[in-house]
């Protein structure tokens, strides 16, 4: 074997890890199979307080992943956070009065929005928005009142 | 008056390297054109950065894995999310150790080489023999190596990165006894293939540039003697890992904020 085509071999053999690896990577280690485009399409809530929610959060229906948040801004009319998020469009059955909640996934988990599918007969559609949401909890708030609460509670 | 004119010596001096480092880059792109015609030359090359740097980086992807795996699973067990280290080893690999370690060991390894490499071919006379047989030595030295290099690192960092989370899966899983589903099913969770994995692969490919240009530019403008080839040589891994280090912060700061 010549020189020449012991260096393409060799070259050969470290494309061919590469390639494993970036397989690897894609498959087995990256959500590279969540973003194969399924078709979507987007509906927006406005929300008093988001909390830590963030861009690329799951929308769940009963824990089931439904579709993502793909944007998070002020409302300029209302001055309430106005969160968009893409549905799966196997989901396009969605009544109009669902609600939408943040939750938080276990006690220190990371935030998502949990959808409440409703009971109308009109379904949400591309650029519909969800009217019935529920803010995320913030602890503080919740201490706040509880310590009211307890005070009020010792007074009487 | 002394130290004065010491300033100012030395401001002109740093100016003229820098001027010497513009016009190198500025003679390497048209000749990079060459390099991507001559495949064989550049399989040469990619022979001599890439695979000959592949030992150096499955050992060090797989003890850097390992040891985050061991890490990561110490800390997270205080707060009984033993599944998360998939996430952090990933994570941590992809956007960050597996582009930067890669690019400094492939400093040390591939780019101090190619300095010495053409710093001796200068030595030698090599470089202006080539001229002589009307050989633009840009075009048949410089030019394979540079581009050999930027497409040896992304792949080195790629090998790396796998490397190190099957590191960290050999350690967590295999000997820590964390549930494999959840292992890469976290993992999966957080590790986003466009934000992350290209991202960090964006940084592979400008270290790679980065890398390239400082080892052959200390090569070609070394002092042809024994004692400039060799603080060429310690000047090469110097700057390359400061460079290195100092543009992750600014890549950082860009991509994932």
């Amino acid at each position: 074997m010549s020189r020449q085509v012991k260096f393409e071999v060799w070259v050969g053999i470290l494309v061919l890890i590469t390639l494993l690896s970036t397989l690897f990577i894609a498959l087995k280690v990256s959500n590279y199979s969540a973003l194969q485009n399924k078709a979507t399409y987007q509906v927006d809530a406005l929300f008093s307080n988001v909390g830590g929610l963030t861009v690329r959060a799951p929308v769940k229906i009963s824990g089931v992943v439904v579709g993502r948040v793909t944007g998070i801004a002020i409302d300029p009319v209302t001055y309430r956070a106005r969160v968009v998020m893409d549905i799966y469009r196997e989901f396009d059955d969605l009544p109009t009065d669902t609600s939408a909640m943040i939750l938080t996934s276990g006690l220190l988990g990371s935030q998502y929005i949990g959808l409440e599918v409703g009971a109308d007969d009109e379904l949400l559609e591309e650029g519909s928005r969800i009217y019935y949401t529920q803010s995320a909890l913030v602890l503080e708030n919740l201490i706040g009142r509880l310590l009211v609460s307890l005070t009020e509670g010792g007074g009487k | 008056m002394i130290w004065l004119a010491k300033l100012g010596s030395i401001t002109l001096l740093r100016l003229q390297s820098l001027g010497q480092l513009g016009l190198f880059v500025l003679s390497v792109f048209p000749a990079l054109g060459y390099a991507f015609t001559h495949i064989r030359l550049l399989a040469k090359q990619v022979y001599f950065v890439g695979v000959l740097s592949l030992p150096i980086i499955l050992t060090a992807g797989l003890f850097v894995g390992m040891v985050l795996g061991l890490q990561g699973h110490y800390i997270l067990s205080t707060f009984n999310s033993e599944e998360m280290v998939g996430s952090m080893t990933a994570l941590s690999l992809i956007r960050e150790l597996g582009p930067v370690v890669a690019a400094l060991l492939f400093a040390g390894r591939a780019g101090s080489a190619l300095t010495a490499e053409v710093g001796l071919m200068k030595s030698t006379e090599q470089l202006s023999a080539l001229e002589m047989m009307a050989i633009d030595p840009m075009k048949y030295v410089i030019a394979p190596r540079i581009l050999a290099c930027i497409i040896a690192l992304p792949m080195l960092a790629l090998v790396f990165i796998a490397v190190g989370v099957f590191g960290g899966y050999l350690v967590t899983v295999g000997w820590l006894g964390v549930d494999e589903g959840a292992f890469w099913a976290q993992m999966q969770l957080h590790v986003d293939w466009r934000d992350d994995v290209i991202n960090g692969l964006i940084k592979a490919i400008v270290f790679g540039v980065l890398i390239a240009l400082i080892s052959l530019f200390q090569g070609y403008e070394a002092m042809p003697t024994s004692e400039g080839v060799s603080s060429a040589t310690t000047r090469t891994v110097v700057q390359s890992s400061l460079w290195v280090l100092g543009l992750d912060f600014v890549l950082t700061s860009m991509m994932f904020t």
